[in-house]
């Protein structure tokens, strides 16, 4: 048995069928309980876990619909809506589904209705029935009220009202049932009957397409696995070719004969469609897997999905050198980004700022086009103006002397070496854009803060900006330092860092 | 050895080492040195820059400049290096001359996953150049590897610049090797600030040595002879070839 907490008392979460023989019930105090029973084993809930439970198993799930939403604490809703057919018809369906759980060790109710709540009312009161279409509503009409699931107090109410079953409930006018009740019973009502359709979340989106292929007996082998690769991505690639499209998100999903399912997805640079392509992509990744695929005792399915796709220009075989020298760069792209990661296969963009930092972005090489426009700083005859390496954290430099109060620094040291600066220009004064963000605003006019500040007692805000020098050292070495505008606002002794370093 | 043998020797050695008609060496600028290697550097080869202080980044830059010839840039580094040694940026780059358009940076986890990138990279024959910067000696790195890499560039005619830093030079397969440091500005120039460099050629598998002082220039992207300067000379240090040779002569 299984307890757990619920209106600030110990009360009965689930029970197994001796407990419930003993005359026990869910919701039932767990000092009743023990009164009833001695010796009452008793386990504490853990709903996080339960939870957890009930999305993997609606993961698995995948395998009959995308369209597959937890219906907590106990229940998984799948629209099968054009998927019956897959499966045999919806009987056969519906028994796949029961046994392939089943075997997995759980205790299953399941029903076929036209909506959703008619067919969870089904699952849960007439577990195995399959309303024929258009026919929820003589299939939910025996059901007790207690199928409705409209919380206690309606359930009181109705009760009292003598209605017993919902085809009672259905009898009564419109009127009296949302004056009594609410105008949402009534809408649940109508759903459960077939009348109205609450459509169902769905936990991820659905694939554009997607082509897969179910084993009768589960597949261990590394072979069968990777002829069924192969075959599913020539398939996905002839509905690719159809359709006009090419894939730009990938995604493989393993569905383990013992409810695990792994999916592994590969993001493209460009529309892809060649088979063989896919193919290596894949395999790519697979090898790169940190906890590598495990059969265990066999997958009966393995989808390809193309979660993303994307119209491609008709003219994608093109003969020219150029265009084919692009497409090899891209794909080179998109097989390192399948072994390595995406984010660590870079390419750059210009930013429209001036903070140096921030300039050009890396981002994933496979993300969009790069057709920024790079503006340089130096003229024709100036020297690189921006260093080639930029500290990821400009770092402090200490012991800096300068020989005139606002000049560049005559000596400094960094990472435990002195340097001695032979020459140096600058500064080039680079201030945090204003209209970003200013400190000066965030003070309260008034506040005692702003008293202390304009007596000097604290120092004034200032946006951040720095004056940066371009230096040589003695050994020839050039170095991008700068100044921190702060504190030589506020009269303190100025601080000092090492931006980058020059070729 | 008869006379077939020899014949079928001198042609393996022909096809290995001799230039394909399409792939023209790849110009320094500065004719002293350019005549020392033939014309240039080598394409689709192996060249080594071992990194005297701060400046060889820059030198491997520019080379890498030169010898992509417009094409895709890789910049392999593992994530240590960038901790250790600063981010490449793009706007540098671009300073040097050479088109962030066209510059693809791989961070690799480390330096055994840098080498097999770089075999990956250096496949594809539409790559202009590839630089793989490594830190110390890794282990990976090793003959074995570094002969891999040079008949990888050989057969798609790829340039891999290895960037060594904080290492000691080792056996490896490499056509050129370089030990670079930075050259102060010529103290009469007030337009200081261009890259220059001491780059001494240590290694050379197709012919001789040399020190040579060059300085870069973004604009045309080709180097310069460094002009002389009569301001402080970083003399070479006692434990390298050069001194070696030096001492020989007195």
């Amino acid at each position: 048995m299984v307890a757990g907490r619920a209106n600030n008392a110990l009360t009965v979460y689930a029970l197994n069928r001796s407990a419930q023989q003993l005359g026990l019930h869910p919701g039932q105090p767990l000092a009743n309980a023990r009164a009833m029973v001695e010796h009452l084993p008793v386990v504490p809930a853990d709903e996080k876990s339960d939870l957890a439970l009930l999305e993997s198993i609606a993961d698995w799930c995948d395998r009959f619909t995308p369209l597959a939403s937890v219906d907590a604490p106990d229940g998984l809703l799948l629209d099968i809506t054009g998927a019956a057919h897959l499966f045999g018809g919806e009987a056969a369906m519906l028994r796949q589904a029961r046994e392939k759980i089943a075997a997995q060790g759980f205790a299953v109710q399941a029903a076929i209705a036209g909506t959703s709540l008619a067919a969870r009312a089904l699952a849960r009161f007439a577990g195995g029935t399959i309303a024929k279409p258009g026919e929820d509503r003589i299939a939910v009409s025996l059901l007790p009220i207690a199928a409705l699931d409209c919380g206690e107090d309606k359930l009181r109410a109705l009760k009292r009202a003598g209605l017993k079953t919902i085809a009672q409930v259905a009898e009564r006018g419109r009127a009296e049932l949302t004056a009594r009740l609410g105008a949402l019973f009534l809408t649940r009502l109508h759903v459960m009957l077939g009348a109205e359709e609450k459509p169902l979340a769905p936990r991820r989106p659905l694939p554009d397409l997607s082509a897969a292929r179910h084993f009768a007996d589960p597949v261990t082998t590394q072979d069968v696995i990777a002829k069924s690769l192969h075959d599913l991505s020539k398939a996905l690639s002839d509905i690719l070719e159809r359709q006009g499209q090419g894939l730009r998100l990938l995604e493989a999903v393993f569905f383990r004969a013992d409810g695990k399912m792994q999916r592994i997805g590969i993001r493209t640079g460009a529309p892809l469609r060649d088979p063989d392509m896919m193919l290596r992509l894949l395999n790519q990744k697979l090898d790169a897997l940190a906890d590598p695929l495990d059969p265990g005792f066999g997958f009966d399915l393995i989808r390809l999905e193309a979660r993303i796709a994307e119209e491609t220009h008709p003219a994608e075989t093109s003969f020219d050198a150029d265009e084919n020298a692009h497409r090899q760069i891209a794909y080179l792209a998109d097989r390192l980004s399948a072994r390595f990661g995406e984010h660590r296969v870079q390419r750059f963009v210009a930013q429209d700022t001036h903070i140096p930092e921030a300039q050009s972005a890396a981002v994933p090489a496979q993300d969009r086009d790069f057709d920024g426009i790079w503006t340089r700083k130096r003229r024709k005859t100036d020297p690189p103006l921006r260093p080639l390496r930029m500290l990821e954290k400009p770092e402090e430099i200490h012991f800096v002397a300068a020989e005139v109060p606002d000049g560049p620094p005559a000596r400094f040291q960094w990472r435990q070496c002195r340097h001695d600066i032979v020459r140096a220009e600058g500064p080039e004064r680079i201030a945090l854009e204003w209209w970003r963000e200013n400190p000066r605003r965030r003070l309260i006019p008034g506040s005692e803060r702003l008293q202390r500040i304009k007596l000097k007692l604290l120092p004034s805000p200032v946006p951040p900006s720095r004056d940066y020098f371009r230096v040589e050292t003695r050994a020839g070495m050039r170095f991008w330092v700068y100044r921190d505008g702060q504190h030589l606002h506020n009269d303190l002794a100025p601080r000092w860092y090492l931006h980058g370093i020059f070729a | 050895m008869n006379k077939s043998e020899k014949l079928a020797d001198l042609r393996h050695f022909l096809a290995r080492y001799g230039l394909p008609a399409d792939r023209p060496p790849i110009p320094l600028g500065v004719p002293a040195a350019d005549a020392i290697l033939g014309g240039g550097l080598r394409p689709g080869a192996v060249h080594e820059v071992f990194a005297g202080d701060w400046g060889a980044s820059g030198f491997a830059a520019c080379l890498a400049i030169q010898a992509s010839r417009g094409k895709p840039l890789f910049w392999i580094r593992p994530d240590y290096e960038a901790l250790e040694y600063g981010d490449l940026s793009a706007t540098g780059l671009l300073e040097l001359g050479g088109d962030p358009h066209n510059l693809f940076l791989l961070r690799a986890p480390d330096a055994a996953e840098a080498l097999s990138a770089a075999a990956d990279i250096l496949a594809c024959p539409h790559v202009g150049a590839v630089v793989l910067e490594l830190c110390g000696a890794p282990r990976a790195l090793d003959l074995v590897a570094s002969r891999r890499l040079t008949l990888l560039a050989e057969e798609s005619g790829v340039t891999l610049f290895v960037l060594r830093e904080g290492a000691r030079p080792e056996p490896s397969a490499a056509a050129t090797r370089w030990q670079v440091s930075s050259l102060a500005s010529d103290p009469l120039d007030d337009d200081w600030g261009a890259p220059r460099f001491i780059a001494r050629l240590t290694r050379h598998r197709l012919g001789g040595l040399g020190d040579f002082t060059l300085e870069w220039n973004s604009e045309d992207g080709t180097f310069h002879q460094a002009a002389a300067h009569s301001g402080a000379v970083v003399s070479p240090p006692a434990d390298r070839p050069a001194a070696a040779a030096r001492l020989r002569r007195a």
